[in-house]
């Protein structure tokens, strides 16, 4: 039996990856996403699993990715300032492709910025925020509903490829209390196993090598240097070096279609809004509002891998209009694809955009 | 029909329990949505405390409350603070025992701090009181709605004290519509 509850966005989140299978949890609390650690600390012993009270965000990281390699389904939560100290080992979870889902309930930056207020300024940072190149996955709710399917569905992408997965959720999305119905079972894809007489870091056409976590039986060498197939360092080697980045890039990337998950309203608008997380349910009222077959909406749940394709939905556009709680980051985004003008509306200070405020920017498009 | 509710007070009187006990009301008791959200702040204990709720038939799309029609008020700090600028055509309940300012828009005395302390024993439960008041003033969600909501929301072996506490928030309620 499904149950219906009236729930925090973050405590859903937390729900999510219980219900994933979730039995690891290393965090450092901090605002706005302390009651997933709280939620996540009073219920993990009981279901078997683990939580620390880690020392800070760079200890939180690390101990995620050595609970995944024992073969649990790890996460930790944080905000803007964790976030940055976890930077380095999200660039070692990525080379080391190690499962592992990283929540990031956003709010004001720089720096300490605002702890209590929402933005989305880590949508760069979450892509590109760790040195070298890499891709990963990020997925954006925009409800208290969606706080938990993303977390299950962030846990499963993980795995699937391999690869850090954010949840980039928001101060008010955390926060807010809904509706939300918890379903008794959810699906659970975990890692393709090792295939005998593979080696550890051979892959197959999608790229993704199997998974043999520690214990499994397979000795397993595990390094941030450039590795070759068998895992072990080959730092000096052009070729190798060239092969085992371009092969984590293209392992996302060439499954951007498979990983996509968009919404898409008024496929015959002139007048575009691409949206993602918490802004898209003021957008959503402008066109309850204004039911106007000109106003379109492309909603992203998942944000990286960006699905470019997703603007092709769209043959009519003449402007895509972005609303963002930053100063444009995926506007710039978009703008690398369409010919189309791309207008960011950019909303600081921790407010969401209010539907009066879309529609003044949309006038001067109509 | 879209209501935005806010609930105000000090740190302490349960001002954020309020807010979710209304929300939980109607989301999961009569049948409507609801989102909660309240003020994060370092606000503790005697600091200005905010909760609120929309409460609509349809899906709520825009989450967030800009112009409330119906308020809570339960101190004065939280009046000034996130009462004084209600709309002419909202709609207000003052505790009579904490606030001494009043509104412009219609509003409604309710002495629910003397009455928690002195009738029922118990100032603790002035905010159940108040949303009793609400219930009655208002008819937002229903007195099943609200009454179920308050029983899975309280401690255990609080039931019957938060429900003497609703039910004289209903009196007053009414007593002080017929004014």
């Amino acid at each position: 039996m499904s149950r219906t509850e009236f729930m925090q966005g973050n405590v859903a989140c937390a729900e999510g990856a219980l219900a994933a299978g979730c039995r690891f949890f290393g965090g450092y609390p901090i605002t706005p996403s302390t009651e997933i650690a709280e939620t996540m600390a009073r219920r993990l012993p009981k279901a078997g699993g683990v939580f620390i009270s880690m020392e800070d965000e760079l200890g939180s990281i690390a101990a995620v990715i050595g609970a995944a390699w024992t073969g649990a389904r790890a996460m930790t939560a944080t905000s803007g300032p964790g976030f940055s100290l976890m930077m380095e080992n999200i660039g070692y979870a990525a080379m080391t492709e190690t499962p592992c889902v990283i929540v990031n309930v956003q709010r004001g930056g720089p720096s300490t910025g605002q702890p209590t207020r929402a933005a989305q300024g880590d949508m760069l940072q979450c892509r590109f925020g760790s040195h070298g190149d890499y891709s990963t996955i990020a997925l954006a709710p925009n409800s208290v509903q969606e706080m938990f399917d993303l977390t299950v569905k962030a846990f499963n992408l993980a795995d699937r490829f391999r690869v850090p997965t954010f949840l980039m959720a928001d101060e008010i999305i955390g926060h807010m209390r809904e509706r939300i119905t918890i379903p008794d079972r959810v699906e659970i894809t975990r890692p393709a196993p090792l295939l005998e007489g593979k080696l550890p870091f051979e892959a197959g056409d999608d790229r993704v090598p199997g998974f043999a976590p520690f214990g499994s039986g397979r000795a397993i060498h595990v390094t941030g240097l450039t590795h070759d197939e068998r895992g072990y360092p080959d730092t000096t080697d052009p070729e190798a070096h060239e092969r085992l980045v371009r092969r984590l890039v293209a392992k996302v990337e060439s499954a951007r279609r498979e990983i996509a998950d968009y919404e898409v309203v008024n496929p015959d608008a002139g007048m575009v809004f691409v949206t993602y997380g918490a802004p898209s349910r003021t957008v959503q009222q402008v066109i309850h509002d204004h039911p106007d077959e000109e106003i379109g909406h492309l909603r992203l749940r998942a944000v990286w891998p960006f699905p470019e394709f997703a603007l092709d939905e769209f043959p009519d556009a003449t402007v895509f209009l972005m609303p963002e709680m930053n100063m444009g980051q995926i506007s710039r985004e978009v703008e690398r694809h369409v010919g189309q003008p791309v207008v960011p509306i950019p909303k600081l200070g921790g407010d969401l955009h209010t539907p009066a405020e879309l529609l003044r920017a949309m006038e001067a498009y109509r | 029909m879209r209501h935005e509710i806010r609930f105000s007070g000090y740190g302490g009187q349960g001002i954020i329990l309020s807010s979710v006990i209304l929300g939980r009301a109607a989301a999961l008791y009569d049948n409507k949505y609801a989102v909660q959200t309240q003020v994060y702040g370092p606000e503790a204990r005697g600091g200005a405390s905010m909760g609120q709720v929309v409460i609509d038939d349809e899906p709520i799309l825009f989450p967030e409350v800009t112009d409330p029609d119906i308020y809570v008020i339960m101190s004065r700090q939280g009046f000034e603070k996130y009462g004084i600028r209600a709309r002419e055509d909202a709609f207000m309940l003052i505790d009579a025992d904490l606030v001494r300012s009043r509104p412009a828009c219609r509003y409604c005395e309710i002495p629910a701090t003397s009455e928690a302390k002195n009738t029922l024993g118990r100032e603790i439960v002035a905010n159940i009181v108040m949303i009793g008041a609400l219930v009655a003033t208002t008819g937002v969600v229903s007195r099943d709605a609200i009454e179920r909501a308050v029983l899975d929301s309280v401690p255990k072996g609080t039931e019957g004290l938060n429900q003497r506490a609703m039910k004289r928030g209903f009196e007053l309620g009414e007593r002080a519509c017929n004014q």
